[in-house]
């Protein structure tokens, strides 16, 4: 058997490997200290530590610089941060888990369902820790009924999932919209409407405290599964000879996709494309193996979101939607990466 | 031991096959002999229980190493990597493989002559190679059986020959039972002691290698007249009475 491959020693590998976190974490730090400084009311990045420093001592301070950058900008990067990390992992363990790279929470009805929920409670006057909990229940909802939906004969396959997926997602979409239909256009139709454009417009340090217990034990428990995710990845059969039992477990992934969805479609409204962009990313750096893939996508996803956010709020007076940008950027990123996917795939 | 015990397979109403008995007891090599689309792979995912089976039992340990015809096809993980998940079963639900884990998986390796194959990008080694990659993640399993589904098949002679080779070894240590399924009887030959054959129309038999590797059972399987030629090394082999040139 002739070998003309790379032959890559593995020290050397990881080493690499270290190299590639160490230079996300410090891209992460670079994204938040740069938000936390860029906009109408601009703080020198220097500045901007030493009032974080002063703050995490003393207290918040008193100057007008000290409360924007503590009381308003902080809570909104890390709410950014977090909900960017969660969006990431969420699209790079479904693709995972369905061997299929163009899946993400919107293609299982997750992101719909959740929308749905967050509509009805504004629509009904209902806000804070309920609206959140109305947005991961039919977030659930519509993750449960897929699962329903998708059990034939006491098995569930990727493929059927997928379609069921596509049609509990269109049903929520159309309750979305009779929720729209009926909602007051002077008061709550507007409200609605903006949330579902995404922002982290909102974001203060309660909001904050609200969606990290959702944010993080979802990005915990996906951390926890990211070596089954490697074995989920494989053919059923395969898998299900290896002793793992594929049509169970993939639902503990998808549970905790769901809590992460339904907080961060609660707090922040639909951004999309992050769980599609990103993993990609993150995949021509780090590779497949879900053990680096994780924690990659969770970091490049936080500096990301950030990032755009940033963009959001500093590029025009008026603030663009957050989806409405990051659909923006996506979409040619994708298609690019798409291409370079193929031209990859196609190589001989 | 593996085996099935009086065992049936219903599809869409259709029985693929019926009452089929046979067992691998610890130390033994079976080959599963018959041709295309009679089951065999419908037998060994049965065998696994990956197949409900509308009658019978199967008799089988809780994970058996598992050679499938086409494994983790699409990851860019190492030759290594994949030999890990063997331990799977080992590693549990929210665990991370060990160093015992990469330890197995490295002994594996070796143990099919694949060292060299750790490093490498398994969605870039050749047949041959990812035949012994998926060879060695069976054997990582620990498991005290081993079932291969054809595993002859899309490989070319040099490495229809080596995997043989190796299959023969695995036997000759006597402390697995293995099952391998093929539609060249030679391969029987090469590397089992017994040998199933899944006859046209639904019936099977079962028998050591000398009683089941005949010309009329052959015939009878393939439809093809056999016979059997004495090659200069002395070994024999059966040959259809197709191959060859005209003599001039």
């Amino acid at each position: 058997m002739t070998i003309a491959l790379d032959h890559k020693a593995l020290p050397a590998a990881s080493m690499r490997r270290a190299g590639v976190f160490a230079a996300l974490v410090l891209l992460l730090l670079a994204a938040i200290v740069h938000a936390i400084s860029a906009g109408r009311f601009s703080v020198a990045p220097m500045e901007v530590l030493t009032i974080l420093m002063r703050a995490a001592v003393d207290g918040v301070g008193t100057e007008m610089a000290d409360r924007i950058v503590a009381l308003v900008r902080l809570p909104r990067v890390l709410l950014a941060a977090l909900s960017g990390a969660a969006l990431a992992v969420g699209g790079a363990a479904l693709q995972g888990v369905f061997r299929n790279p163009l899946v993400s929470p919107q293609v299982l009805g997750i992101s719909q369902g959740a929308a749905f929920g967050g509509a009805l409670a504004i629509l009904t006057g209902i806000s804070g820790v309920l609206l959140l909990g109305m947005a991961f229940v039919g977030g659930l909802a519509a993750l449960i009924m897929v699962g329903l939906l998708a059990r034939i004969d006491g098995r569930t396959e990727v493929i059927t999932v997928i379609l069921s997926g596509m049609v509990i997602g269109a049903l929520f979409a159309a309750l979305v919209s009779i929720v729209q239909f009926v909602a007051d256009p002077n008061t709550s139709l507007p409200a609605i409407v903006y949330w579902l454009m995404g922002s982290f417009s909102t974001a203060t340090w309660a909001r904050l405290s609200l969606a990290v217990p959702g944010l993080t034990l979802g990005l915990f428990a996906v951390w926890l599964l990211r070596y089954r995710i490697n074995l989920l990845a494989l053919e059923e059969q395969e898998a299900r000879s290896l002793g793992v039992r594929p049509d169970k477990e993939r639902w503990l992934v998808f549970i905790a996709i769901a809590l992460m969805t339904g907080t961060s479609v609660a707090v922040a409204g639909i951004v999309g494309w992050i769980g599609l962009v990103v993993p990609h990313a993150a995949r021509i750096i780090v590779g497949e193996d879900h053990r680096v893939l994780i924690p990659a996508s969770a970091l490049l996803g936080a500096a990301y979101l950030v990032f755009v956010d940033t963009l959001a709020r500093s590029l025009t007076s008026a603030e663009i939607p957050l989806g409405v940008l990051t659909a923006l950027i996506g979409a040619p990123v994708f298609a690019l990466l798409l291409r370079r996917h193929f031209r990859q795939v196609n190589r001989p | 031991m593996i085996g099935l015990d009086n065992a049936a397979v219903a599809f869409q109403g259709r029985r693929l096959f019926q009452r089929i008995s046979f067992t691998v007891e610890t130390g033994r090599t079976l080959a599963v002999l018959g041709p295309n689309g009679r089951g065999k792979t419908t037998l060994i995912r049965a065998l696994l229980g990956l197949q409900v089976l509308a009658e019978g039992r199967r008799s089988a340990p809780d994970v058996t190493g598992y050679v499938p015809q086409h494994g983790a096809s699409q990851s860019r993980l190492t030759g290594l990597d994949v030999v890990v998940m063997g331990r799977a079963a080992r590693i549990g639900l929210f665990g991370q493989p060990g160093r015992g884990d990469i330890a197995a998986a490295e002994d594996a390796l070796r143990e099919v002559g694949a060292s060299e194959l750790a490093g490498l990008r398994y969605d870039r080694l050749s047949g041959g190679q990812r035949q012994l990659v998926l060879i060695a993640r069976a054997l990582a399993t620990g498991s005290p059986a081993l079932v291969l589904d054809e595993p002859t098949s899309a490989l070319d002679l040099g490495n229809q020959s080596r995997t043989l080779d190796l299959l023969a070894r695995l036997r000759d240590r006597r402390d697995r039972a293995i099952l391998f399924t093929t539609h060249d009887p030679n391969h029987a030959l090469a590397a089992a002691d017994d040998v199933l054959l899944m006859l046209p129309g639904g019936e099977e038999q079962h028998g050591p290698l000398a009683e089941m590797i005949t010309p009329d059972l052959m015939q009878r399987l393939y439809g093809v007249e056999m016979h059997w030629v004495t090659l200069p090394t002395g070994r024999k082999a059966i040959v259809p009475a197709f191959a060859g040139s005209a003599a001039a």
